[in-house]
């Protein structure tokens, strides 16, 4: 099934969700909304058979609304296809649901999510930090937190 | 004290534990040496590299993604040359030769990290001789790595568009010689182990997880193929030319902690077949993509020719800007699959990179892995996923 078939399947089920295809390179991006994405990535699975979540990561578009987008991408192991799916997420209301039921492999990631992005994810069952220590303020990888450090002067580096 | 209790002990393992690999903190709770429930804690290693290369041009990245997974530098290099090569959109462009070249070096990469996995594994279990043999190849290995781009462990020897430099003379040779030698190796570490029965007591049965449940909670690379799962990204997905070569992808059915070492070793032989069939077929050529505003021009134009100076200096200063836009790439890393994936703002360096370690999904399996098991196979697990941890804290 190439990927216009992909995201014809997509459309027909969930008409009112999907805010943009994208081909670039190759690679077939769907925005979705956020609020049905479990549905979505369910459907994804069982449906669809993209049965593995290679990645799921956080991207900050400081400035732009909504800022952040959550990017899951996808992969179908019976036939070696790639599809990326991505919800966007309000600064003010950053949190999205979980999709650990879909794709155990989910929990670290979005634990890796929250803490270097700050997005929540709802009905998580584990939403600690993983990478910085448990009592570290900010999110590093936010557009907003410095290169350097919090409290130390502004890098200086090649790129200035 | 009663014979019989329920309570149960909690006992911290690292991050300072030899056989942890690294900085890897396990938190066990046993009942006796039952593994009642395992908690891993990472991140005493990170380094922020995806917060570093959205500050860096796209070449300044090269030399951080050696630090990831750094028993196999030249695999990460390859994941993200191929990345931003895909992102430039010059996939295409990249010459026959440069190729060749980077399948024989990250395949020898994959005997180097196997043979370190299979040193440490032994050694964990008890094995000691195996770990000074496999020590004794990889170090032919670093001394290739050496000979090659100066370096014996972070090689930094991939660009985008093509090679650091060429092979040096006479390295051909010495490369087929070992890898002419790899099959009688690996027979001596089946010697060794396959049939000793302390070493199948230890492994057989040993951190067993399904199929399903492998592809769950995203096990790739090896392990997942050793729970019966036909895939690899260098047949099925093929990149750097790879769909050139015959080879076989081993898998078995056991789901064990011995099928994982089975499936490496035949992984070890297939590498060897595909660094001499890539050997048979390297022919000479340029070494660097014919697209003078992202490839480093050739040392020879940067002194005799203007234009090349211009290139040079435009390059190394400012470096290139991609079209907007993101891409995923993965590579069958020895580890699983190494991804990047990479959102480009037009700028001279990446918006976002996220790295996908192999190594950090496969640790995510270790609670189902050993909840329920002796104690002592928690050391057999750690050893037979494979991980390193730094491509899990980054």
């Amino acid at each position: 099934m190439s990927d216009q078939a992909i995201v014809e399947k997509m459309k027909t089920k969930f008409s009112s969700e999907i805010l943009s295809v994208v081909e670039f390179r190759g690679e077939t991006t769907v925005t979705v909304k956020k609020e049905r994405i479990v549905d979505i990535c369910t459907f994804m699975r069982d449906d669809l058979g993209y049965n593995l979540l290679c990645d799921l990561c956080g991207v900050d578009y400081m400035g732009k609304s909504p800022r952040f987008m959550v990017v899951y991408n996808l992969y179908n192991i019976t036939k070696k296809q790639r599809i990326r799916v991505k919800a966007p997420v309000e600064e003010q209301n950053a949190n999205i649901d979980t999709v650990c039921t879909v794709w155990g492999t989910a929990n670290w990631h979005e634990r890796e999510c929250w803490d270097m992005m700050g997005i929540k994810f709802n009905n998580h069952p584990d939403l600690r930090r993983i990478l910085m220590s448990a009592d570290w303020e900010g999110h590093p990888l936010r557009k907003d937190y410095p290169v350097q450090g919090p409290d130390r002067e502004p890098y200086q580096g090649r790129l200035s | 004290m009663a014979a019989n209790t329920s309570e149960t002990m909690t006992i911290n393992m690292g991050p300072q534990h030899p056989s942890t690999h690294g900085v890897l903190q396990l938190i066990l709770e046993l009942d006796g040496e039952i593994v009642q429930k395992a908690t891993p804690h990472i991140g005493f290693l990170h380094r922020g590299i995806e917060k570093l290369s959205e500050h860096r041009t796209y070449h300044q990245i090269i030399p951080l993604t050696d630090r990831l997974d750094y028993l196999a530098p030249m695999s990460n290099n390859l994941g993200y040359v191929l990345a931003v090569e895909k992102l430039l959109g010059i996939t295409d462009e990249i010459p026959e030769r440069v190729q060749r070249i980077r399948v024989i070096m990250t395949e020898l990469t994959r005997l180097k990290s196997h043979l370190v996995w299979l040193a440490c594994h032994a050694l964990d279990i008890g094995a000691m001789t195996v770990f000074l043999y496999c020590f004794r190849e990889r170090e032919s290995i670093t001394d290739i790595y050496e000979k090659v781009s100066g370096a014996r462990m972070t090689s930094n020897y991939f660009r985008v568009g093509g090679l650091a430099e060429d092979f040096p003379a006479g390295l051909e040779g010495e490369i087929r010689t070992f890898a002419e030698s790899i099959p009688a190796h690996v027979e001596e570490y089946e010697g060794l182990l396959t049939g000793n029965r302390i070493w199948q007591k230890r492994t057989i049965g040993v951190g067993k997880i399904s199929a399903e449940a492998a592809i769950d909670i995203g096990i790739t690379g090896p392990a997942l193929r050793a729970s019966g799962v036909d895939w690899d990204l260098r047949r099925d997905n093929p990149y750097s030319g790879y769909e050139d070569y015959s080879f076989e992808v081993p898998v078995r059915t056991g789901c064990d902690t011995f099928d994982r070492y089975k499936v490496r070793l035949d992984e070890m032989r297939q590498s060897a077949l595909i660094v001499l069939q890539a050997l048979d077929k390297l022919k000479p050529g340029p070494i660097l993509a014919d697209c003078p505003k992202v490839v480093l021009p050739d040392k020879e134009d940067v002194y005799n020719n203007i234009e090349g100076l211009i290139h040079h200096f435009k390059i190394v200063t400012e470096g290139f800007k991609p079209e907007i836009g993101e891409i995923y790439q993965g590579i069958e890393a020895p580890k699983g699959e190494l991804g990047f994936y990479l959102v480009s703002d037009g700028t001279n360096h990446p918006f976002r990179m996220k790295i996908r370690p192999p190594s950090f999904v496969n640790l995510q399996g270790l609670p189902q892995m050993v909840e329920g098991k002796l104690l002592a196979d928690v050391i057999a697990v750690i050893g037979t996923l494979d991980i390193v941890l730094g491509e899990i804290d980054r």
